[in-house]
């Protein structure tokens, strides 16, 4: 067994684990290091060719694997350790983690950890399409690894199912490549990835999108050969009459991600159904003193800039010591809110939140009420459940004392 | 043309164990499959279970061989290494009318010599399994379960490292018998063989249509499954079953917890015309769910994380009852073709005891000898469930054994190399899932199957656009970037 001590060690070098740790360092830790289980560093986002990467950070637009550097070199500059091709097996609640690589078993005695593991892909079943099982059926993710870092075309004529920010990039794509590219079928009655996905992808190509459909059946004993998509009601339950079957060679899945939590679920880290990820609090600490979590495995970002600067804060308060708390203020989503972070708040000062609302809707007011009493009121031209929101909220120690539970809602 | 002493058509778990019972001695063997992977049919999708012998009329070969395989598979696995969890059975009667079936099983479990039955009343059956609430149930300590994928592959492999000759993807066309030799002509060449053994399973009837005119017919009748998360693998401790329904010749949907720690919830019985539609319909996942509920009221249904389906290969039509016994025995017409119909539920369990009969049979026809090199290759434990010291050793010896490939079932780069080296020669996607599990686990192979597709690339030297899912013409992918032509 290798042993090794450091200041803080980092779960995962993508934009999460890479923003995280460099804020670490520029903050005073000595030893970062970042764990991951690829041989390469930035996550997913070498896959990620196309732009629109750090225009809020950095006024530039950036593609992926353009904007990892930028981190990268960054890390290499503040001397940042890397292990490469190292998985994590297990960590405790001592803040040791224990991981292997090509040279051996390693024990990793941390002064804090930081988790950064990203999330994985939705997959056929998370939805149950029944009907074959056979080859041509890829999240969109998949597809993406094979045809941007691999040369390898998946398929030649799609459907996509899910109108996440991958599928539709994928969508776009896989036209490039000249492939044939069907149309975009989405559950709800609004496109799930971002608006400016839905123009620049699908508007400006001429691909259609059926909303308030879904697939309802998967055919082809051995490589795909069709799929039937349906129209929905309200309720989702299909409308009768309105199958329709759709030759094909290539589903491709776009319906959500996941965070991944398996290393904290071992430790008693307690996760929030909402979300998926870790119950922070403002600190982005979990309820395991020192363990701190950031990025996808939080929750799922839909751009890179804001899972960076969340990232950022969670490094910088990785390095702190960090108080006793003497008091919690719980924090909880209301009317048309899905989730709100942090979900705890153990100090007074500045609040990052970050939430996520249930469905589109304008010219709303953002509310914060603590217990019963309302604090903060913002208007909102629009809102839509694939845009997270931010709000940086300042509070007060005289609120901070007296409030037992804040909860943000949109109200009329 | 070469010629073989005994050709067996067939890798189902039927055919592999013949093939290594029989390659225990001086016989030269052939397997035909026309899957790309032995283990491609129904040996594949069931519910993994070891019979115990309650369900099957004394007398009857169904009976006999169960009972005997049941009592086989213990030093098997010993033997050869693949998993069995002993955890014993309950048959959930859910009020006094029910009671009275479960008599009848204790009647012929009797009969059938199956020991340790015995009934609970519905207190009792609380404290052994909280989820399960029933009037009584009755308990059958001699019933197990195991993975019949791992099972089946390791009798094949096995019986491959012992010179017995498996074609792939190979599809026999026509038999014929010229002198005293069968003739077989395949999609891989023609061949000859002493004796050739019908265990094609749900295509027994076609192959044996090859030679003469069959005395038996075949009903498939699929099932359906469905799989549960992880994270509900405590609901259960043992398998529970309801009382079997009458008709249909089949079990019900029971639950079963899997060697691998998820919970099975099927399979459903359907009749149907074409024994390769393996579909799987909202329907029965509706049903299924139902159904289990009835038995256990707190599963959820998004619990539920695959599903799939197998089909039963049974002789008796649905208005005949469903239930037939097994026909195996030596053509009169055609002396040295054996076949072997209707080996359905509870084909698992018998296999080893079917391969000892068919080996006997084969030794009245032609005298053989024990092999004097027989080898053994068991099984060896994943690295993941290794202690720490023979971890870093194995890490020493190669330095593929410390790279992680499939993060969800972490399994290393040296045992997605051992896997695709099998030999049978198996290269598919699902060949290297079904001997290691990269890709079996809540990702369902999202992150490990680009570093699978690498190491098939630059170790095994295939090309991309030839790999395959599972069969033959299951294509992963469909070419290069900037290939399709308008």
């Amino acid at each position: 067994m290798i042993q090794q001590n450091v200041d803080v060690a980092v779960i995962g070098a993508g934009p999460a684990g890479l923003a995280a740790a460099v804020s670490a360092r520029k903050n005073g830790a000595k030893r970062v290091l970042i764990l991951d289980r690829n041989n390469w560093r930035g996550g997913i986002l070498p896959q990620c060719i196309h732009d629109g990467f750090g225009v809020e950070e950095t006024g530039k637009s950036m593609t992926g694997p353009e904007y990892a550097n930028m981190y990268v070199k960054m890390a290499e500059k503040q001397k940042i350790e890397f292990m490469l091709e190292t998985m994590v097996l297990d960590l405790n609640k001592k803040l040791e983690i224990t991981a292997v690589n090509k040279n051996g078993l390693h024990k990793i005695k941390a002064k804090s950890i930081v988790l950064a593991m990203g999330c994985r892909e939705k997959t056929r079943w998370s939805i149950m399409i029944p009907g074959d099982r056979p080859s041509g059926i890829f999240t969109a993710g998949v597809a993406q690894t094979f045809i941007n870092l691999y040369n390898i075309l998946p398929g030649k004529n799609i459907v996509l199912l899910g109108s996440g920010d991958v599928g539709l990039i994928m969508a776009r794509r896989l036209k490039f490549e000249g492939a044939n590219v069907q149309g975009v079928v989405e559950i709800l009655p609004f496109p799930s990835g971002l608006p400016r996905n839905v123009v620049q992808c699908l508007d400006d190509f001429d691909i259609p999108i059926y909303l308030n459909h879904t697939v309802t059946r998967i055919e082809g004993r051995q490589r795909l050969k069709s799929v039937t998509i349906a129209q929905v009601d309200e309720n989702k339950d299909i409308i009768p009459g309105s199958e329709r079957k759709i030759k094909c060679d290539t589903l491709l899945l776009s319906l959500g991600l996941i965070p991944e939590n398996e290393l904290p679920k071992n430790i008693g880290i307690n996760l929030d159904e909402k979300t998926g990820g870790p119950i922070i609090n403002q600190l982005y600490e979990t309820n395991i003193p020192g363990v701190f979590a950031c990025g996808n495995c939080l929750q799922v970002y839909d751009t890179v800039d804001a899972l960076s600067k969340g990232a950022s804060l969670a490094g910088k308060n990785a390095v702190k010591k960090i108080e006793k708390k003497e008091k919690e203020i719980e924090v909880r989503p209301g009317k048309n809110v899905r989730y709100v972070l942090p979900q705890k708040i153990t100090q007074s000062g500045l609040v990052h939140f970050t939430l996520r609302v249930t469905k589109p809707d304008q010219s709303v007011n953002l509310k914060i009420k603590a217990d019963k009493k309302e604090i903060f009121k913002k208007k909102q031209r629009w809102v839509n459940p694939a845009n997270m929101m931010e709000l940086d909220f300042e509070l007060s120690d005289e609120l901070f004392k007296s409030a037992k539970t804040m909860e943000v809602f949109l109200d009329e | 043309m070469k010629n073989f002493h005994v050709a067996i058509i067939g890798g189902g778990v039927i055919g592999s164990a013949i093939a290594w019972e029989l390659s225990k001695y001086n016989l030269n063997i052939a397997v035909f499959e026309m899957g790309s992977d032995v283990c491609s049919g129904t040996s594949k999708a069931n519910s993994g279970v070891i019979h115990s012998g309650i369900n099957s009329a004394s007398g009857s070969l169904k009976a006999k061989f169960c009972v005997e395989g049941n009592k086989l598979l213990r030093p098997l696995s010993d033997q050869l290494g693949f998993s069995i969890n002993w955890t014993g059975k309950y048959v959930i009667a859910k009020n006094q009318n029910e009671e009275k079936e479960l008599n009848k099983l204790i009647k012929v479990g009797k009969e059938n010599n199956v020991p340790g039955l015995k009934i609970l009343d519905g207190k009792e059956l609380k404290k052994k399994e909280p989820k399960v609430p029933c009037h009584s149930a009755l308990w059958v300590p001699n019933a197990g379960v195991m993975l019949p994928y791992e099972f089946t592959i390791v009798l094949a492999e096995n019986a491959a490292i012992n010179d017995t000759k498996f074609f792939l993807d190979t599809k026999v066309i026509d038999i014929k018998k010229e002198k005293d030799v069968f003739k077989i002509m395949t999609t891989k060449g023609n061949f000859s063989s002493n004796i050739v053994i019908n265990a094609a399973g749900l295509n027994c009837r076609k192959i044996h249509s090859m030679l003469e005119k069959p005395d038996f017919k075949i009903y498939p009748c699929r099932g359906e499954y469905l799989i549960l998360d992880k994270n509900y693998g405590n609901l259960i401790n043992s398998m529970i079953y309801p009382v079997p329904p009458k008709e249909l010749g089949v079990l019900g949907v029971h639950i079963t917890p899997t060697v691998e720690g998820n919970i099975l919830l099927g399979p459903s019985a359907e009749f149907v015309d074409d024994a390769d539609d393996k579909k799987t319909t909202k329907d029965m996942m509706k049903l299924l769910l139902m159904e289990a509920k009835e038995i256990i009221p707190s599963i959820q249904n998004n619990s539920v994380i695959a599903a799939y389906s197998g089909t039963r290969c049974k002789l008796a039509s649905p208005e005949e009852g469903g239930w037939a016994d097994y026909k195996i025995y030596e053509s009169k017409q055609n002396p040295g073709f054996i076949s072997l119909a209707g080996i359905e539920s509870p084909g698992l369990t018998a296999a080893p005891a079917i391969a000892k009969h068919i080996a006997n049979m084969v030794s009245k026809k032609i005298s053989f000898k024990p092999k004097n090199n027989f080898k053994t290759k068991k099984i060896s434990k994943r690295f993941i469930d290794l202690k720490q010291g023979e971890q870093q050793k194995l890490i020493g010896k190669d330095k593929r054994w410390g790279r992680i490939i499939c993060r969800c079932e972490h399994i290393t780069e040296a045992e997605v190399i051992n896997a695709l080296s099998n030999p049978l020669g198996a290269k598919t996607l699902s060949a290297v899932k079904y001997r290691c599990r990269a890709g079996m686990g809540r990702c369902q192979g999202g992150f490990c199957t680009q570093h699978i597709i690498r190491i098939m690339e630059q170790e095994f030297k295939l090309k991309p656009e030839d790999i395959k899912l599972k069969s033959q013409e299951s294509y992963l992918f469909l070419g290069r970037n900037r290939e399709v032509k308008h």
